[in-house]
């Protein structure tokens, strides 16, 4: 026996996956991590919200499949008063919540679900606010607290949310993670038995998927839900197998260890669209990588300074070399993508003539020597920050500006890029609910230009504030498409940030997978998918 | 990296240095392994000077039209970059060739830090065998406990990134060897007769430890260094491929290596030679040490 | 004897303590806000800072600290990861079978194909076999392992296709963790193919982590086994005739041995150091990757339980090892002692 396994592991290896009993369809998705856990409101990762949120879990309104647009979830519909600070949400009626090992449903999903799930957050004194962490981070990013007034139960399916003022992207917001509606019935048993940290080890939820069982950094183990309302998923088990590298997941899909991927490395993108056996889906992210100038600090207050450095960088060696066709040139500081991007813009040309020239007038002739600050982590919008900053270097050397290498730990250089440290840095953001306030008024915004601020070119113009302020008070879309081009417009005149690129999400599939479809939003949600 | 069969090099049984050096090199030179490996370090120590010259092109400018080329003898490749391009048009033999340089600072550095503070701590704990003694190495056995590559990155860690602090870092871990093998030979030494005859001579403590028993305790010393020099480049290495050691544009070969990784199935070149280059420079070293092991140590001599 | 034991084992407390306080020092030296850590991408407000701070304890000295750390390690609490909120003793204990099991297997393949090469040098001495050997096993000596696993993949993964490319089996076999050894666990499960996956995936990562202590035992065999061949009693062994194979295999084998067990045990430092490289490189779900992604992470409390919990257990086995050789060796007990 043991000769024979041994010979068998090492010749047959290949063909082991294939030996494996597969009466019932299991869909293997190699994951990029590990969740955080398996409570969406403290986490921050879209690898925790592909594990928790989209698999276990519904929200009142969800964005339609593929698109940023949002529809109805557990809420078949909704009304918003005239004023813009009602919303009363009317929820589905029986929605089943799903039986675990620990825990069996004695009622369906009700508005005392809808009130508690975001009480926890919410109250200090709600029994489970400090429950697993109090740290309900999303929650306070997209300044709930002061965005809402009261939460209403008006009958078991009416729930009536109050605002302290009308908030254009509240809608959104509803469908993006944070909001997903957690059980009451199960945490009242759970805090009853003593043991309230399981809601979010153990999770009951609405969604597609049942959470089986979870070995850390290694599996995840889901089966359909066969009572979820939108409809049993085609697949019977759902599997992420933890896979971290991203050519290891290639050679995983290759070798059909993998149905689906996500993040391939850029490097292999062209080998997979060369496989006929492969699928590769792409769809513009909703994210920016940029480069950001502090104009609070010499010589970046200068605007001759910062479009001399526009002038200097080829993007388009950038975008080639490092997005390697997984990206696009950025202009503006929203992604095309994104309802009102203002086509007209043009980008600041590429040309080292006439860069030098603007540093010579600029009193900067014999150039200068500055830090640049780069990410020391690949993030969603930015594949390889090291490798750009290089690139950057040596296009800065030829307009004569000595350009040093900086970086931290990601968690410092945050702290240290809102701090107001650097004045020459790297830096990016992905959306979080599809809303351009989301990119301009979070980033770019005055109130945001301070120590702990998002807007880390400290940057503070009066005109472009008020076109984004404007945008914010008014639902009417044509309306506040008009302030964001106008914004955008500034925005490029002034160049607070050397635009870098927009990347594109990627996954790739095995032959005969279907319906998958890539969210902006990055999200991979499997509860359509189906494979032969 | 492995230091532990270093440490099975006995103090005692290691003769004084006091023959002469002819003697000595007879002994080395009879050793075809070390004299091939004497070899290749000196190779590589002509390539750390002249890298400027040799080096077809600068390690560091990239040129934007030829990302990823194969090297020369490949398909689609040329002998402008006889062994290709990485990631971003930079020229690998050129960036292999600088990379010698940093290999060798990072040896030197290494053993000169850890060899200075840790006969420093040896003697200290040799000659104070009460209370500082047992203190050194108490502390000695604790910092053990930990392996020496996660001390290093925890190290690192709290000193940040880069290429001194990883060499820093790689320091400290390598102590505890330096600090027990001087420590093992001074005890031998202590008890010889011509230490007493200095002592009722009437010479100081800190006379004692540097002028009369230090230069007898080198032998094991200069085999624990060159032992030591060749794990701290791969220590270093390991480092720089977790991107804790040597920072861009610096042509590392660990930090070469990490930059690469993406495209190990596309393009060999580019993970293959600087692994190479280190395994070649590290068994260099690692031949010399043997071979000088050989030559100092009696019991091998026949 | 029995004062040997008392002495090695009461030295385990200073040293236990010393670990406490390391493992305290250098990651409180680590720059970089937990409270940061636990915000997440946006970034946190004063306010909420300084309330998180309190709530964690971060805002008292760092004696009080340590006190009220070792306070906890005493109850066996090491305090719960900033990232994923679980006990840092839970998920080590998860992940710790996978380290112990990788290593255990590489320990083997260094030993199995170590002590025979050591042997067969040692008797062939300066023959073509010897220096093939000798030079084989400083080439496995200078080998940058994280390198050595690269090649291994593209060779037998990507290229000849005979080995899975990472992780600790396929995720089509669904083992019940009852031992957290896959190997005992896939035996246990009624599924036969199990056991091969689980085998499969450990070939690649035992043989780079193997590397290097088969390098060394290679090296110490042959040594150990020249200086006992040359002692007098098995030249009279020879002189009295003895079969050439019963004088190496019983005689000096055994007395040649004692030295390479040494060298064994002390490989276990180095084997979770080679750890961290291997299980970054093959994805393999052990306390190496879960290191190196704390401290990518800043998660300090995981970082110093994991730092904490990896020095008790390389006390524990460098302790045993040399009871075990005080045994084996009385000359030493008494050296020592």
């Amino acid at each position: 026996m043991k000769r024979y396994a041994w010979a068998a592991g090492i010749g047959l290896a290949a063909a082991i996956g294939f030996s494996a009993p597969t009466m019932a369809k299991t869909f293997v998705y190699c994951s990029e991590g590990s969740p955080e856990n398996f409570y969406p409101a403290i986490n921050t990762t879209g690898t925790s919200f592909d594990a928790s949120s989209r698999a276990i879990y519904s929200r009142l309104v969800e964005f339609k499949l593929g698109t940023t647009e949002v529809g109805p979830g557990l809420a078949n519909k909704w009304d918003v008063s005239a004023d813009g600070l009602t919303y009363t949400f009317h929820l589905r009626t029986g929605v089943k919540w799903q039986t675990t090992k620990t825990f069996k449903p004695t009622r369906e999903f009700n508005a005392d679900d809808v009130i508690f799930s975001f009480e926890r957050q919410w109250k200090t004194d709600n029994a489970y606010f400090k429950v697993t962490s109090d740290n309900h981070s999303y929650f306070n990013d997209m300044d709930m607290p002061k965005s809402l007034k009261a939460i209403e139960k008006v009958d078991d399916h009416t729930v009536r949310f109050v605002l302290n003022a009308p908030d254009a992207p509240f809608l959104a917001n509803m469908a993006m993670d944070f909001a997903s509606i957690e059980s009451k019935e199960y945490a009242d048993a759970m805090l009853k038995a003593g043991t309230p940290e399981k809601m979010d080890q153990e999770p009951v939820g609405t969604g597609p998927f049942v959470l089986e069982s979870y070995q850390k950094d290694a599996v995840i183990r889901y089966k359909a839900n066969a009572s979820f309302y939108a409809g049993k998923p085609k697949i019977d088990n759902l599997v992420f197998a933890i896979t971290p590298d991203a050519s290891v997941r290639f050679a995983k899909l290759k070798a059909g260890e993998c149905d689906l991927i996500p993040y391939p490395a850029p490097a292999d993108v062209p080998a997979m669209k060369a496989d006929k056996k492969l699928h590769v889906y792409d769809q513009a992210g909703l994210n920016i990588a940029y480069l950001a100038f502090n104009t609070t600090k010499k010589p970046y207050d200068n605007l001759k300074v910062r479009l001399a450095v526009d002038m200097a960088i080829n993007k388009k060696a950038i975008v080639d070399a490092v997005y390697l066709g997984t990206g696009i040139a950025a202009t503006n500081p929203i992604p095309p993508s994104m309802w009102s991007y203002d086509k007209q813009v043009k980008d600041t040309p590429y040309d080292p003539e006439q860069s030098k020239k603007l540093l010579a007038e600029a009193g900067l002739a014999n150039g200068f020597e500055t830090d640049l600050w780069y990410m020391p982590v690949q993030r969603p919008y930015n594949p390889n920050g090291k490798r750009i900053a290089e690139l950057m270097q040596a296009d800065l050397a030829k307009v004569g500006i000595k350009a040093n290498l900086v970086t931290y730990e990601w968690g410092e250089y945050r702290k240290r890029l809102q701090a107001g440290e650097p004045s020459l840095m790297q830096f990016g953001w992905s959306g979080d609910n599809g809303d351009p306030d989301n990119f301009l008024y979070t980033l770019l915004g005055c109130a945001a230009a301070k120590p702990g601020g998002n807007n880390v070119a400290r940057w503070c113009d009066q005109d472009f504030q008020a076109a984004i302020e404007d945008a914010q008070r008014t639902p009417d879309i044509k309306k506040r498409t008009a302030d964001y081009e106008k914004a955008q417009v500034i925005f490029k005149q002034q160049s607070p940030w050397f635009t870098i690129g927009h990347s594109l999400q990627i996954a790739a599939s095995k032959e005969g997978v279907t319906g998958f479809k890539l969210s902006p939003l990055a999200y991979h949600d499997f509860s359509t998918v189906d494979k032969n | 990296m492995s230091q532990s069969e270093a440490e099975t090099v006995d103090a005692g049984a290691v003769a004084a240095t006091d023959r002469p050096l002819l003697e000595f090199w007879r002994y080395f030179s009879a050793n075809r392994g070390a004299v091939i490996g004497l070899g290749g370090i000196i190779l590589v120590v002509l390539l750390a000077i002249f890298a400027d010259i040799v080096s077809p092109h600068s390690p560091t400018i990239s040129d934007a039209q030829s990302f990823l080329k194969p090297p020369a003898w490949e398909e689609g490749g040329s002998w402008v970059y006889p062994l290709g391009t990485d990631a971003i048009g930079r020229d690998m033999l050129s960036r292999l060739i600088h990379g010698t340089r940093f290999s060798l600072l990072i040896g030197c550095i290494v053993v000169a830090i850890s060899g200075t503070i840790g006969v420093a701590l040896g003697l200290c704990a040799g000659f104070f065998q009460g209370a500082p003694g047992i203190l050194i190495m108490r502390l000695m056995d604790i910092v053990l406990t930990i392996p020496p590559l996660l001390l290093a990155i925890v190290l690192v860690a709290i000193l940040g990134p880069g290429l001194i602090n990883a060499m820093i870092a790689v320091s400290i871990t390598y102590l505890p060897y330096f600090v027990r093998v001087t420590r093992a030979a001074a005890l031998a030494e202590l008890t010889k007769d011509y230490v007493t005859a200095s002592r009722v001579n009437g010479a100081g403590t800190l006379r004692l430890m540097v002028m009369t028993v230090l230069p007898n305790c080198m032998a094991p010393i200069i085999v624990q260094a060159t032992l030591s020099f060749s794990t701290a480049i791969l220590d270093a290495a390991a480092l720089g491929f977790l991107s804790l050691g040597a920072q861009p544009p610096t042509p590392e070969w660990g930090t070469m290596l990490a930059d690469s990784r993406d495209f190990v199935l596309r393009a060999w070149w580019v993970v293959t030679l600087p692994g190479l280059a280190i395994l070649g420079t590290v068994l260099a070293f690692n031949i010399l040490g043997d071979g000088l092991r050989d030559a100092l140590d009696p019991r091998l001599k026949r | 004897m029995l004062r040997f034991l008392l002495v090695r084992v009461s030295l385990i407390i200073p040293t236990f303590i010393g670990i406490t306080l390391l493992a305290f020092i250098l990651v409180h030296s680590v720059p970089g806000d937990p409270i940061q850590v636990l915000a997440g991408e946006h970034g946190i407000s004063a306010e909420r800072h300084a309330e998180l701070l309190k709530s964690y304890g971060l805002d008292q000295p760092l004696p009080v600290q340590y006190w009220r750390y070792v306070e906890h390690v005493l109850d066996g609490d090491l305090g719960r990861s900033l990232i994923t909120h679980a006990p840092v003793i839970e998920e080590f204990g998860q992940l710790f079978p996978a380290t112990i099991e990788l290593s255990i297997a590489a320990i083997l393949f260094a030993v199995v194909f170590g002590l025979p090469a050591g042997i067969v040098a040692a008797v062939r001495r300066n023959t073509i076999l010897d220096h093939g050997v000798m030079g084989a096993a400083l080439t496995g000596y200078s080998m940058p392992i994280f390198w050595w696993g690269l090649l291994l993949i593209i060779l037998f993964s990507n290229t000849l296709g005979w080995t899975p490319v990472s992780g600790r089996i396929d995720v089509a076999f669904d083992v019940e963790p009852v031992t957290g050894f896959l190997l005992i666990d896939s035996l246990l499960s009624d599924d036969p193919g199990a056991f091969q996956s689980a085998l499969s995936h450990l070939i690649l990562p035992a043989v780079v982590l193997g590397t290097i202590p088969l390098a060394v035992i290679a090296r110490m065999t042959r040594s150990s086994m020249l200086e006992v061949l040359g002692e007098d009693y098995i030249r009279t062994a020879r002189a009295k005739g003895l079969a050439p194979l019963r004088v190496v295999g019983i005689h000096a084998l055994r007395n040649a041995l004692i030295p390479v067990i040494t060298v064994i045990g002390l490989q276990i430092g180095y084997l979770f150091a080679g750890a961290i490289l291997t299980e970054t490189i093959f994805s393999w779900p052990g306390v190496g990757k879960w290191l190196i992604d704390s401290i990518n992470r800043r998660d300090y409390p995981v970082l110093q339980g994991g730092v904490l919990l990896i020095g008790t257990v390389v006390m524990v086995v460098n302790l045993i090892v040399d009871m075990l050789y005080g045994l084996i060796n009385p000359r030493i007990r008494h050296k020592r002692a």
